[in-house]
């Protein structure tokens, strides 16, 4: 008697938890699909071919204007905050899974994941008071390494994890040639994680495209075409914020084409990303 | 006990009981804990010496320390002489890398680095401890080592294939390649053919009677008729009361399987324990 209601207690409970579950995960996908369906079918009107190759058109209601600037200015910042933030995370990512003794890794394991947790504008203002008020101005570099501080943490944990999943078996094997120990990580670990250490600095670029609090008080936004890394640069997120938040229509609609460009692009890369380590697991 | 052995090698001599290998009271530690206690042994050039022993008796422990694969573990030291060619490579400015192309090593798993083609794989040692190599070159040792190894014919179609793309028997000759390509006086298998099925096992023991005029070998392994079969000189490892590892018994493998000294020896054998 017991025996059986205490089987129908944890049988409704496996159900309850189980379809938790099961709704979770219903939500979620719900939730992505909703929102990325929205602002495709809410940008893609807006966008076309002029959205990339033009300036802002002025005045305002003048039709053919596009973000070509901001496109420009946020792959100038993108790439160079990458620049800056894939060396020195695969130096750290390295040092983590090859070198650090246990006790180390784990406190600079520790930072990192502390710095990946710190607000993206905490980064801006941090990088506001080291680069724009010392240099007296808003600038493109300025941005690039506030960019790069969040950018730094996801290349050096995805580094060192997939250099971890490299079997200890073939550092041992590299060893025992008489290859040294830095050799071996070069030649033999770092090829066999490469997959994995690309997928990360995809994955960090894609998110810091999309940043836009830090760029608030670093990049500034402008108005026109890039000139130089000392000046204030305009940036796609920027202006989609700016112009989201502008009474005119047109501007509206020129946010909604930018943010459609965004979602794309993190669309493309996830896909990308899928693709590149379905093809390493086969 | 005899820590010299009169064991025959592939030329039929051993003359003035000279050694390739000695270890002097040599100790093994993980930490705080001692693996491997109090190691007396003599390796004659050419020979091939088999390790047996029940599981953890410290075999794989005592090989590693052979060529300084043993302290890369972290916390793992040696103590005492390991006299390769009367040199202590444990004595001071002896560098652990240099040791390694002098005794190389053969894995129980076969490890070829899947990111580099077969050829690669063979030449690995030697490229990857210089800054520049002729690639005329490195096609002639490889294919020189693929012949020792007997892997020559079974992959020559398939040189610019990935390691990991041949058989495991062929994977693990492959192995072998490898490590004869840095040309080492001495050669260490820890149970080379465990993962590997009767018939390249087979080919693996042929392997070895051959290498043997090139190469001294070292080899660890399970299973008894294997050591039978391929050894002149046979080493019984088995745990003391204390759990580190000691060496019972070392002699010529014939008088270890057919008149052993030590009780222990001879319960092991003829399959009491272990
Ligand atoms: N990395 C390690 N850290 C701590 N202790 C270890 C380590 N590797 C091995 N040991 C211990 O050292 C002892 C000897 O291990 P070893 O691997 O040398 O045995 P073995 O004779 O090779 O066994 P098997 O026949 O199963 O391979 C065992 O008690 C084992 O627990
Ligand atoms: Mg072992």
């Amino acid at each position: 008697m017991l025996g059986a209601l205490t089987l129908i207690i944890r049988k409704g409970f496996n159900f309850m938890m189980v379809s938790l579950c099961v709704l979770g995960a219903v939500l979620a996908m719900t939730l992505v699909c909703m929102m990325l369906g929205y602002i495709l079918v809410h940008g893609i009107t807006f966008f076309n071919l002029d959205f990339i190759t033009n300036e802002a058109a002025f005045p305002i209601g003048t039709p053919g204007g596009g973000m070509r600037n901001e496109i420009i200015g946020t792959a100038i910042i993108v790439s160079l905050g990458t620049l800056i933030a894939v060396p020195v995370g695969l130096f750290a990512g390295i040092f983590l899974s090859e070198f650090a003794s246990p006790t180390v890794a784990s406190s600079v394991r520790f930072a990192a994941d502390i710095l990946s947790g710190v607000p993206s504008i905490v980064v801006g203002i941090f990088a506001y008071a080291i680069i724009v008020r010392p240099m007296h101005s808003f600038s493109a570099i300025s941005a690039a390494v506030a960019l790069a501080i969040i950018m730094l943490p996801v290349v050096a944990r995805t580094t060192e994890e997939s250099m971890r999943l490299v079997p200890g078996s073939l550092r041992e094997a590299a060893l025992a040639l008489g290859i040294t120990r830095w050799r071996s990580v070069l030649s033999v670990v770092i090829p066999g994680a490469m997959t994995g250490i690309v997928t990360g600095v995809i994955l960090g670029m894609a998110r810091i495209a999309g940043e836009t609090a830090p760029l608030l008080f670093t990049a500034f936004g402008s108005n026109f075409s890039f000139e130089s890394l000392s000046e204030p640069i305009a940036a796609l997120p920027l202006q989609i914020y700016r112009y989201a938040m502008s009474p005119y229509q047109d501007w509206l609609q020129q946010a909604w084409a930018g943010a459609f460009l965004l979602a794309m692009m993190v669309l493309v890369v996830s896909l990308a990303v899928r693709f590149i380590s379905r093809k390493r697991g086969s | 006990m005899d820590t010299c052995p009169q064991t025959e090698n592939a030329q039929g001599q051993n003359p003035n009981g000279n050694h390739i290998l000695i270890t002097k009271n040599l100790n093994a530690y993980y930490g705080s804990f001692l693996a491997v206690r109090d190691v007396n042994m003599a390796i004659a050039p050419n020979s091939i010496t088999a390790i047996i022993g029940p599981s953890g008796c410290g075999k794989s422990t005592l090989i590693r320390c052979f060529n300084r694969m043993h302290e890369v573990a972290h916390g793992a030291r040696v103590t005492g002489q390991l006299l390769l060619d009367g040199e202590d490579i444990y004595g001071t400015g002896i560098d652990p890398v240099s040791v390694r192309t002098r005794i190389g090593m053969v894995f129980q798993k076969p490890n070829p680095f899947p990111t580099m083609s077969v050829i690669d794989n063979v030449v690995a040692g030697l490229k990857l401890s210089r800054i520049w190599s002729r690639r005329r070159k490195m096609e002639e040792i490889a294919e020189r080592c693929l012949r020792q190894a007997a892997l020559w014919d079974e992959v020559k179609d398939k040189l610019k294939q990935s390691g990991t793309s041949l058989s495991g028997g062929q994977q693990q000759r492959l192995c072998i390649a490898r490590a004869l390509a840095v040309k080492p006086e001495v050669i260490l298998m820890d149970e080379p053919c465990s993962a590997l099925d009767p018939i390249a096992t087979l080919k693996i023991e042929d392997l070895m009677h051959t290498l043997a005029k090139d190469f001294t070998i070292v080899i660890v392994t399970h299973n008894m008729q294997q050591a039978g079969r391929v050894s002149d000189a046979t080493a019984f490892m088995m745990m003391g009361d204390d759990r580190a590892g000691q060496l019972v018994e070392y002699g010529a493998t014939k008088q270890i399987f057919t008149n052993p000294k030590d009780k222990r020896t001879e319960d092991y054998i003829s399959g009491l324990f272990g």
